[in-house]
């Protein structure tokens, strides 16, 4: 305490001190917002103002005239359009005839998507956090039917179906392989940084580099396999005609791409799992199985749980490896929505365009703030 | 002491000590990582030696391993790369990258540190007041043909008297967290959303096709990451040192760039690592932006497609001189880039 002492007396002298730019001090007291004015304008420029005039943009028609263009108000001519009129079959797909299968699977999910709700609502609700559950519980149930009743018999998925798949099957896996390759990496093994330096290496690399040299790989008479799918009589036959072998590529690419950034995070949350613990759990005769499940997965769980959700965020706006790999084709089998909304565009339907935009920004915020409430928000909790 | 077989087959599936593990598991673990090396591993592999064949040895079939099956050849090399313009995309892209990552750390790391270090009281009123009067002038000007520079104008008359006059009566207001969620939260929103505006907006600058187009759009893109990410590392410095420099008279500014920049020098390279990699990549924006002149390396690889045809040994070439200072950059660096990755998966 003695030690400041002085400092501060030397301190209040020179705050005394009147002679001091007045320029300078008025800049310093508005410091705060002269360091945050230049990221607020850029985002304003970049995000909000684009924001508001894609917004107008989706609900008016553009035309081409003499000297320019015009746009003319239509309201939600551009959504009603995509969602149950002429471009139905593009974004939502055809429905195809339901089964008694796909009855119970819908139903499966209304129920499971009800009990959720009931669960939630049996404790504390509030008016806004109820607002929110209906308004997840809607997107959800209206996604699920869309996929069900588009890859039923007869049906063909549209873009919003396959951008899902990319989604949900894409994260799903690469989550699986990512802890399971950090937890392969995070056993007492020689070699380690050598593989951990080799497995980050794809996600660095351009997703269209990378759309590529797939299509190189999976050339069927002159990739490095062309020899092996002779060997089994395949070679006449093409995965980029075929609407879920197409996928698959997608997914395959897209899995080579992301695996990485989930290893390489679930493997520092790995490493940093409480030792001690695992040691004693050891020493107490428990297993590999009973260690991951009591130790292991309560520790990394938070981490898991953000890492999924940023994949998610990425996730959605897939576009260069399904645009370079197979160009959308077959049909619309591996398109995108940013890939429809991009194709909207260059076909100058800029109203259609920014309205499949809005949808693909709609569906995506909704997905990751409610898998940051209901997913994200539980697991730090866990770890408290 | 003889060992019995089945003791020694016990022995195989068994650890001697804690920190060892079972042979047997062992050699399973080994072999699964030595599997997806081989993935990983393979894909960069035919790539780079696609690009030392000719279209002899690409359509016959193919063929493993230079010198061995086939005969290496520089012909893909020496057409890319001297006879056609190559070079002109890839400054583009070192350009742009470089310019647009160097940006929005910048303005970003500025940013965070102020959201961190100093509190923001912003009324919700003037927020509304402004987005109210954007959309109004958007409406005046596109629908009812004004002039946009009144319209502009106008706006910011009304707006700075709104503020003066009823701004002040209300009391409800956002905080730091608010802001910072605001901005991360951009990050959501697919780009292909406000891509539109956007190129409009350089149109009318006559700015579409240009590198400045491009530098401006990464920045703002790449903002939300470095804001989250340096905001971290602020956080975790100790107050102290900036404390005693203020009261010597050092006014914010110099503290920021003599004490806190300084002090998250590393986490500062993870995060221009990450971002300058982003740039490196990216291509809706690229395709939108640029045609000819701007035009940067994931739109040319991206249109041999259409123009030549599948010639995979000059796209091999391509791939390779693109990928190339990523995957040295990221294997180097591996520890720096993770880090980064890792302080925003952590904290969120």
């Amino acid at each position: 305490m003695r030690t400041h002492l002085p400092m501060t007396a030397i301190a209040d002298k020179v705050n005394d001190d009147p002679p001091r730019l007045g320029w300078a001090e008025w800049l310093d007291r508005r410091s705060g917002r002269i360091m945050v004015m230049p990221a607020v304008i850029v985002l304003l420029c970049f995000a909000i103002f684009p924001l508001i005039i894609s917004a107008y943009l989706s609900l008016s028609r553009f035309a081409l005239a003499p000297g320019g263009f015009k746009l003319r108000f239509i309201g939600l001519a551009n959504f009603r359009k995509l969602l149950s009129g002429s471009q139905q079959y593009h974004l939502l797909g055809t429905f195809g005839a339901m089964g008694a299968i796909r009855w119970i699977l819908l139903a499966a999910v209304a129920v499971g998507l009800l009990f959720l709700l009931a669960r939630y609502l049996r404790r504390r609700p509030t008016v806004l956090g109820t607002l929110g559950c209906l308004l997840t519980a809607a997107v959800a149930m209206g996604l699920a039917t869309v996929a069900v009743v588009a890859s039923a018999p007869g049906g063909v998925p549209g873009t919003i179906v396959n951008t899902l798949l990319y989604v949900v099957v894409g994260v799903a896996v690469q989550f699986g392989l990512g802890l399971g390759l950090a937890l392969l990496c995070g056993r007492p093994i020689r070699g380690r940084n050598l593989f951990r330096v080799l497995f980050f290496i794809p996600l660095m690399v351009t997703p269209v580099g990378i759309a590529y040299t797939f299509r190189m790989l999976a050339d069927m008479q002159k990739g490095p396999f062309a020899p092996i799918l002779r060997a089994f009589g395949v070679s006449e036959w093409s995965w980029a005609t075929e609407a879920w072998s197409a996928r698959l590529m997608v997914l395959i690419g897209d899995t080579w791409q992301w695996t990485p950034f989930m290893f390489i995070v679930l493997l520092a949350a790995i490493e940093n799992q409480p030792r001690d613990q695992v040691e004693a759990a050891r020493l107490d005769g428990a297993g590999s199985w009973q260690v991951f499940r009591d130790i292991t997965w309560p520790a990394i769980a938070p981490v898991a749980a953000t890492v999924v959700l940023i994949r998610l965020i990425e996730a959605f706006k897939i576009v260069d490896l399904p645009n370079v790999l197979t160009g959308g084709g077959p049909g619309l089998a591996t398109e995108s929505m940013t890939l429809h909304s991009f194709i909207a565009w260059r076909t100058q339907d800029l109203g259609g365009s920014a309205a499949v935009g809005y949808i693909l920004l709609f569906v995506s915020t909704v997905a990751c703030v409610s898998f940051f409430n209901f997913v994200v928000r539980p697991a730090r909790r866990l770890e408290t | 002491m003889s060992v019995e077989p089945r003791s020694r087959m016990r022995r195989l599936f068994e650890p001697t000590t804690l920190e060892e593990q079972a042979p047997a598991a062992k050699a399973v673990t080994y072999t699964l990582l030595v599997l997806w090396s081989l993935v990983v591993l393979v894909p960069l592999y035919w790539v780079l030696i696609t690009s030392f064949k000719g279209p002899g040895e690409v359509d016959n079939g193919p063929f493993y391993i230079p010198f061995v099956d086939f005969t290496p050849s520089f012909d893909a090399w020496n057409f890319m790369l001297v006879e056609n313009n190559t070079i002109g995309p890839y400054l583009n892209s070192v350009v742009v990258a470089l310019a647009s990552t160097v940006l929005a750390v910048l303005v970003g790391a500025l940013a965070a540190y102020a959201l961190v270090r100093i509190r923001f009281q912003v009324k919700i009123a003037a927020i509304a007041l402004f987005l109210v009067l954007l959309i109004v002038v958007i409406v005046a000007v596109t629908t009812f043909g004004a002039p946009w520079e009144i319209a502009v104008v106008a706006a910011i008359a009304l707006y700075l008297i709104g503020l003066f006059t009823l701004v002040g009566r209300t009391r409800l207001h956002v905080g730091n967290n608010d802001i910072e969620f605001w901005i991360i939260s951009n990050r959501i929103m697919p780009p292909i959303v406000a891509v539109l505006p956007i190129y409009v907006m350089f149109q009318q600058l006559h700015l579409l096709d240009t590198q400045v187009a491009l530098i401006a759009t990464y920045t703002a893109v790449n903002l939300p990451i470095v804001v989250w990410l340096t905001r971290d590392f602020f956080a975790g410095i100790p107050l102290d040192l900036e404390e005693s420099a203020q009261i010597d008279g050092a006014s914010k500014f110099r503290v920021f760039f003599t004490i806190a920049l300084p002090l998250v020098r590393s986490g500062l390279v993870a995060t221009f690592l990450l971002v300058l990699i982003l740039a490196w990549n990216e291509y809706l924006l690229a395709l939108f932006l640029s045609n000819a002149k701007a035009q940067t390396m994931p739109v040319l690889v991206s249109a041999q497609n259409t123009t030549r045809g599948p010639q995979w040994w000059n796209m091999s070439v391509l791939i390779v001189v693109m990928i190339a200072p990523v995957v040295v950059i990221s294997a180097i660096l591996q520890k720096h880039i993770a880090r980064g990755l890792l302080i925003g998966a952590v904290k969120g």
